[in-house]
């Protein structure tokens, strides 16, 4: 509520408002944690249920599993020099490596998009087993808030062109920041316990 | 897609042709209404597009009472139906529709908007805040809340109601076995409620945190702030689970999924494992805030501190973590090995451990105090012996290989109506009394209120005490009918004889809201209960600004000893500074309409069309994004005259109205 604003922190911490606002990001974040730790849990359990259908070996491609990891860190990298430049106040930098930040993001959605198609191609698709259930969803639900995160970032970027920097902008581009790192994090499970445990098995 | 439109509306059964005859008439009768008297514009500035948390929380409090009105009619059918043998009231499938309403309305739609109806309302001003940590968001909750309801609602006049339970365990409530749409009901209407619940949770969490007036240390909160924010953050750590759990059956039934269908190598027990790793959290977070108000309300009406407030708040701790690990006691016959079913069987146990703790706390609160013995207070009293007798019984269900005998049987039913009726309907009984005179500038009738107290508690034993002994004679819950040889009868009548004395306990309630609108004393100052906590430090009612200035603390029960102190100065005007209050805002209801467009789309599989209508979802939250409203500042004169007039009233000696 308050507007008090105190000039010697970072522009996104100045307002009180903007304080809580972050605080509350992290608590919704939290229960995302909770979110997608249900998703692996039920992907746990049931990705060793095929029903005769395909396997873990049967479907994913080493290497463009490697490319999205690739897309995915590079862009959760250039997020932060975004948010760097923001405390630069350099507000062309910030701008230029967030939209190298939304190329990458639409790199990965696209390969991801590539993959699903290849595989409902291949006759895996979620209807086939427990297996492609769980594993289309937990995946689709992160493809999902990756593609929630490009609209929200292009929103952004137009209400940083309108408005430059204000500790309201500066705070919305740092959520959005956590937000993309948390998704860079989940991406790390997903790569861990999906991929490589799918392809040791 | 194909459009379902044979199985739109529900024909051929009586009973919900005049339900559908009558839910037309009253929406009619509304609307004309507020056209005539010219309210469509009060109505929409001061009420659908508010965010101040104390309307808000009043809206909470409207739907609750409304929905109990729903889920008590559900009760009374399934009384009806099992007061005699072989009884032909219900059918076997409109019995199991109603069971199913009835438990997750009561539970989704009465006990948690009444909760957090009074959580909205209260917490802000124990903790001496303006308003929540997010007040838009606060709207969004309810109005999320709102459009849940209804869809739910609808769904017995429009679809079919789901009829799996109101833990819908699968393969039961899977396509195969409940091919209707009812079920999707259930799990589209509860996933946009519980959306709003868990914004509701961040809400609070921040707003505890964070808007806590000078001086108020988390060890000076009242308890029921404590038990609030406790209670937000298990809301975060379980709802999610239930929106994957929701998301999931969805999946399962509207596209062919194999989550919990044994085809295709799914799992019927994963939907019981997810269903309660919510569904059991979700008992302490309704019992959590209830525990609370007791706390305050005992200490006022005994007129003392509360008796060991840090093992109170110990306790309460200890309750929300055991809340996460005990869920598998809700399936110990299901199949679970031996070592897995004792370890759920202790931590169930232990569980009565710190609940013991607060139940002694209240009555060394009690001890030597000089109890008054007001509507709330006997509320408070009747309490501690009725939830007692829950929690014994709730401990012999707990014993794993008991259980094999007990579950299933309405010995169960009986055990958690002995715990969640006095340990969350009484408490929010007592509530309201005491709450009600800061919240609408009246009290409710002490007289009504004692025949709303009686009718109900009496009809709440004579109802449910009865089905302990059935259940230990083996007749199981959910069965809608019995023959006349099981020996049944007598109790079943007892007991629906003592769920028409429960109703009417229910309308003197409502009657007693009726008269006191009318009737009661307006001038009643801003302390009538002679209270402890900050909420009694403002006017009665609460100006929308909630504090002129913010009050300061010292010690636990801040404005008891302000009091005693003399330490109330009333406001100079160069004390008094311009207050920012956010502005208004029609994005909140649109969205809860949106979600419910969508929603009821999505329940008749129509999926295309409510993914169109789901864009309305994003239009939405980009308009939010482009909302730089930065609300508006309450000008000092306004201040100024608010609170003269108030502070007057106050001190010409009306205060404690009870003693």
């Amino acid at each position: 509520m308050s507007a008090k604003v105190n000039a010697a922190l970072p522009l996104e911490y100045q307002t009180e408002q903007n304080r809580m606002n972050i605080l509350g990001f992290w608590v919704f974040l939290g229960a995302e944690i909770v979110l997608f730790a249900t998703l692996f849990g039920v992907y746990g359990v049931l990705g060793e249920r095929y029903a005769g259908g395909p396997t873990q070996k049967d479907i994913f491609i080493v290497k463009d599993v490697m490319i999205q990891t690739f897309l995915l860190l590079t862009s959760s990298f250039t997020m932060g020099i975004s948010i760097f430049e923001m405390r630069r106040s350099n507000i062309k930098g910030m701008l230029m490596w967030l939209v190298f930040t939304l190329l990458l993001g639409g790199g990965f959605l696209f390969m991801e998009i590539r993959e699903f198609i290849h595989y409902v191609h291949e006759g895996a698709t979620m209807q086939t087993s427990a297996f492609l259930s769980s594993f289309f969803v937990l995946l689709g639900t992160h493809g999902l808030h990756v593609t929630i995160g490009i609209g929200w970032a292009i929103l952004l970027i137009i209400q940083i062109l309108q408005r430059g920097l204000t500790p309201i902008t500066a705070r919305k581009a740092f959520i959005f920041g956590l937000y993309w790192h948390f998704l860079d994090v989940v991406w790390i499970f997903i790569f861990t316990f999906v991929y490589l445990q799918g392809l040791v098995m | 897609m194909g459009i379902k439109w044979d199985e739109f509306f529900v024909t051929g059964d009586p009973l919900i042709f005049a339900s559908q005859i009558g839910i037309a008439l009253t929406l009619v009768g509304a609307l004309a209404g507020l056209t005539y008297f010219k309210k469509w514009n009060y109505l929409w500035s001061e009420w659908f597009t508010t965010v101040d948390h104390k309307k808000i929380g009043i809206m909470y409090i409207l739907l609750g009472v409304v929905m109990f009105f729903r889920g008590g009619i559900d009760g009374l059918m399934m009384k009806g139906q099992t007061a005699v043998p072989e009884n032909e009231f219900l059918n076997a499938q409109h019995y199991n529709e109603v069971f199913t309403t009835h438990g997750v309305i009561m539970i989704l739609f009465v006990a948690m908007p009444l909760l957090i109806g009074l959580m909205n309302f209260v917490i802000p001003l124990q903790i001496g805040a303006r308003d929540v940590a997010f007040p838009q968001l606060n709207a969004l909750s309810f109005w999320l809340t709102v459009s849940g309801a209804a869809l739910f609602n609808i769904s017995f006049i429009i679809g079919g109601s789901p009829d799996a339970g109101w833990t819908s365990y699968f393969p039961l409530a899977g396509k195969e076995f409940s091919p209707g749409i009812g079920n999707n009901f259930y799990a589209v209407a509860l996933q946009i409620a519980g959306a709003g619940t868990l914004m509701t949770g961040i809400n609070f969490v921040v707003t505890v945190l964070k808007m806590r007036t000078k001086g108020m240390t988390l060890m000076k909160m009242p308890m029921f702030t404590w038990t609030s924010f406790i209670t937000s953050i298990i809301i975060v750590a379980s709802f999610p689970i239930f929106t994957v759990a929701l998301a999931l059956m969805t999946f399962d039934r509207t596209f062919g999924t194999h989550f919990f269908t044994i085809s295709g190598g799914g799992m019927d027990m994963l939907w019981a494992n997810l269903f309660w790793l919510w569904g059991h959290p979700e008992v302490y977070i309704v019992v959590l805030p209830a525990f609370g108000m007791l706390s305050d309300i005992i200490s006022t009406f005994a007129r003392k501190t509360l008796y060991g407030y840090k093992s109170m708040v110990i306790s309460i701790v200890m309750i929300s973590v055991l809340s996460m690990l005990v869920w598998v006691h809700h399936f110990f016959t299901m199949g679970n090995s031996a070592g897995v079913n004792s370890f759920f069987s202790i931590t169930t146990m232990a569980i009565a451990i710190p609940t013991g703790v607060k139940v002694f706390n209240w009555l060394f609160t009690m001890r030597k105090g000089r109890i008054k013995f007001t509507t709330a207070m006997l509320w408070a009293l009747a309490f501690v012996p009725n939830f007692v007798i829950g929690g014994v019984t709730g401990v012999m269900l707990a014993m794993a290989a008991a259980d094999y005998q007990y579950h299933n049987t309405l010995f169960l039913v009986a055990h958690f109506h002995y715990v969640l009726i006095p340990g969350v309907v009484f408490p929010i009984f007592a509530g309201l009394y005491f709450w009600w005179p800061k919240m609408f500038g009246y009290m409710l009738n002490e007289k009504i209120g004692k025949w709303h107290f009686w009718l109900f508690v009496v009809g709440f034993n004579v109802t449910f005490m009865p089905m302990f002994f059935l259940g230990l004679d083996g007749a199981v819950r959910r069965a809608y009918t019995y023959s006349a040889e099981t020996g049944f009868g007598p109790l079943m009548m007892i007991s629906a004889v003592g769920s028409v004395i429960l109703a009417a306990g229910f309308a003197a309630l409502v009657y007693n809201i009726y008269w006191s609108a009318r009737n009661a004393d307006r001038n009643i100052g801003n302390d009538p209960w002679d209270a402890r906590t900050l909420e009694w430090a403002t006017a009665t009612p609460v100006q929308h600004y909630n504090f002129a200035s913010l009050p300061e603390v010292t010690k636990l029960d801040a404005f008891w000893h302000m009091k005693k102190n003399n330490e109330l100065q009333p406001l100079t005007e160069d004390e008094i500074e311009e207050i920012h209050l956010p502005s208004n805002t029609w994005i909140p209801i649109y969205m809860g309409v949106i979600f419910g467009i969508s929603g009821f789309l999505l329940v008749f599989e129509w999926t295309i069309a409510a993914g169109i209508a789901a864009l309305g979802i994003l239009a939405g939250l980009a308009f939010r994004s482009f909302d730089y409203d930065e609300g508006f500042h309450v000008h000092k004169d306004e201040i100024f005259e608010t609170e003269s007039k108030w502070r007057k009233s106050a001190k010409k000696g009306v205060k404690n109205h009870v003693s």
